[in-house]
């Protein structure tokens, strides 16, 4: 008996060294069937839903939870539906001049916060985190309301002030990440080999940052066309975005158009998120 | 009746006359950072095609001194002049000296040519010469084979040598060395001391080079100056800095060496002789002007003292020691002795060739006598 015991931890300690190793795998131990199972469980739990609701933009039936056969029907009517088209393409502007001023304001500000030593410095860095972890309803609120203090009339101003105001963090974060494996003796070698401020800035500091300012920039973008709750409360009369369209259209019913439309936004999403954090992955050069 | 002017009166009434021959210089230079100083008032002069050496341990300020002659940081207080110009806010980009980085500073997005071609290109110099003088450079550090590589697809060594050629290419006034060698493994460093010191010979650029090792700044400089907590200590010939320290701190760094702590009972023209703890007394070389009841440190290095069997009758510093330990190192033989309760390092050099222990020297336990001459040890100040 204690001979099997010792057997199994020998192999236990073989399968860490070798995990490849195939032939070590037949023994199941009761320990490990329960967190195969724990993860299974938790993947299933986290896509399961997503995986219905693509399946389902797919189905040929009105309504209904009921596999009735494979159709792209819905997916050609997205295309013809010029109200969401337009909602799609406001959402795109959005995102687009949204992120712009993001990747401005973030980049400039990673750099300031990077390279000058100011008192109380790690308070204003806590604070420029500070939006990704507010509550977006509370973020949704204030806005509102500082929007209809100052008089300001709600629609594309508003939701775009609102978007940097949230995605800028996530460029700030990204170029700051950058930054920290930034060898400040390079931007000196420039200027020692008669580079002015600008011209080490553009040939030599930002083409380092590109990575993680495209990768700030894709994740900005994200979360703009993905926003609802805060775009819900700053948008204005002929303004409304594609998550809020979707919104609406879930109040007369769910379809399977809602549904392929949902996918498309997760194929978007998805595309762009993977593509930040290729970005951030690849090393300097 | 014969006439003097000062070098005012001269620069006023001809100022070509005056032609002040020296690459950089340093005057009065102070760097403060919050209230202390990392240079405090230093001066110096480097001359044209020197090659000069600003030697300490780390935190001395040597590095900063050459941050501020490239323009990177801005003296607190003081003058520094390139090529006989004033300085003051002129930023790097606009001074004719070119710096070779610790960390090779290379820029990682760009080609080991387009980084040699970056100086030449801000100079607006035209695309055949550029690509005619980057060869040049290449070839001067031995690499135009490498000329399409990225930085981080070559060595160490290499993208030393790319740095090199990065700052040669625009043959600056002064090249600035901020410890280049300190990244490489001790072969490579003893090689490329070697070509760093061939290269500035061939080229007649002064190079200021920023140094922890002192044989590195033995083996490569023109002058050394020794730095320590942002003074200039001692600045002189290598054979001077080592000879001759003017005080303990150079003396120390400089090789090794024994101290022994007394006081001055005795000034004999330019030799002063000491009378140590363990009771024996010592005469060598007077530095600093020392005074007769003075506190004193006398100076010796190893290789300078002997051991014998049988002392000369008179001879000065000569006693009676035990030897401790014995270590064979090849070229010499390094015996540490006891005189009462000072320790002291004897290297003695093995001029002979033989197998048998015993040849080399005196056993761990066995009597032996010391003995150095006045004029090989110095007496410094405290």
């Amino acid at each position: 008996m204690s001979n099997e015991t010792s057997t199994i931890v020998v192999m236990g300690e073989r399968e860490e060294i070798f995990p490849q190793e195939p032939a070590e795998r037949q023994r199941v131990r009761p320990g490990r069937l329960a967190l195969v199972t724990i993860t299974l469980l938790t993947f299933a739990f986290l896509y399961v839903p997503i995986a219905i609701l693509v399946v389902f933009s797919f189905n040929d039936a009105r309504t209904g939870a009921v596999w009735q056969g494979f159709t792209l029907d819905w997916y050609a009517r997205l295309f013809r539906n010029e109200r969401l088209l337009d909602a799609a393409l406001r959402s795109l502007i959005i995102a687009t001049v949204s992120t712009a001023g993001s990747v401005v304001i973030g980049t400039m500000t990673a750099l300031a916060m990077e390279r000058f030593r100011f008192r109380s410095k790690t308070f204003w860095d806590g604070l420029l985190y500070m939006p990704v972890i507010v509550p977006e309803i509370v973020a949704g609120v204030s806005l509102l309301l500082f929007f209809a203090t100052a008089g300001i009339e709600r629609g594309f101003f508003t939701l775009v002030v609102s978007h940097i105001a949230f995605s800028m963090p996530f460029v700030y974060l990204t170029v700051r990440a950058r930054l920290a494996d930034f060898d400040l003796s390079i931007e000196e070698a420039a200027k020692d080999l008669g580079a002015d401020e600008w011209v080490t800035f553009r040939r030599i500091t930002l083409p380092l940052l590109m990575p993680g300012i495209v990768s700030g920039a894709l994740l900005a973008f994200t979360l703009s066309v993905d926003d609802f709750i805060i775009s819900f409360f700053v948008t204005g009369k002929g303004w409304d975005t594609l998550p809020i369209y979707i919104w609406s259209a879930l109040k007369r019913g769910v379809t399977p158009e809602v549904n392929a439309v949902s996918a498309m936004l997760l194929l978007f999403s998805a595309t762009l998120v993977v593509g930040s954090l290729i970005l951030q992955r690849r090393r300097s050069y | 009746m014969l006439f003097t002017l000062s070098d005012v009166e001269v620069s006023a009434l001809a100022p070509d006359l005056i032609r002040n021959d020296f690459a950089v210089e340093l005057r009065d230079v102070v760097k403060l950072y919050g209230t202390m100083a990392a240079v405090d008032h230093v001066s110096m002069s480097i001359r044209h095609n020197e090659f000069f050496s600003l030697l300490g341990p780390s935190g001395c300020g040597k590095t900063t001194c050459l941050r501020m002659i490239a323009g990177f940081e801005r003296p607190t207080s003081g003058q520094i002049l390139i090529d006989s110009k004033i300085m003051g806010l002129t930023p790097p980009f606009q001074r004719n000296v070119n710096t070779v980085f610790q960390s090779y500073a290379l820029f990682p997005h760009m080609t080991v040519e387009q980084n040699v071609a970056f100086g030449l290109e801000m100079k607006g110099i035209s695309r055949a010469e550029i690509v005619r003088r980057v060869g040049e450079a290449l070839s001067l550090v031995r690499l135009p084979h490498l000329a399409k590589r990225y930085p981080k697809q070559m060595s160490g060594g290499q993208q030393q040598r790319v740095a090199l050629a990065r700052a040669l290419v625009n043959r600056p006034k002064v090249l600035l060395l901020d410890e280049p060698l300190g990244a490489l493994d001790l072969k490579l460093r003893k090689e490329m001391q070697i070509e760093l010191k061939t290269l500035q010979r061939d080229v007649g650029i002064t190079f200021i080079y920023v140094t922890h090792d002192q044989e590195e700044a033995l083996t490569m400089s023109d002058r050394i100056a020794v730095m320590s907590h942002g003074k200039a200590l001692q600045i002189g010939s290598p054979l001077e800095i080592y000879e001759r320290p003017a005080c303990k701190f150079v003396a120390d760094f400089i090789g090794e060496t024994n101290f022994l702590e007394g006081r001055v009972i005795a000034i004999n023209g330019e030799f002063a002789t000491l009378s140590v703890a363990t009771g024996h007394t010592f005469t060598g070389r007077r530095v600093n002007g020392l005074q007769v009841g003075e506190i004193a440190t006398l100076s010796v290095r190893p290789e300078k003292m002997q051991l014998v069997e049988h002392p000369v009758d008179g001879a000065a510093n000569t006693y009676e020691v035990t030897v401790f330990s014995i270590a064979y190192v090849g070229s010499d033989t390094r015996v540490i002795i006891n005189l009462g309760d000072q320790r002291l390092d004897v290297w003695e050099q093995n001029s002979t060739s033989t197998l048998n222990p015993d040849d080399y020297f005196f056993k761990p336990g066995e009597k032996a006598w010391l003995t150095f001459k006045p004029e090989n040890a110095l007496v410094l100040a405290q």
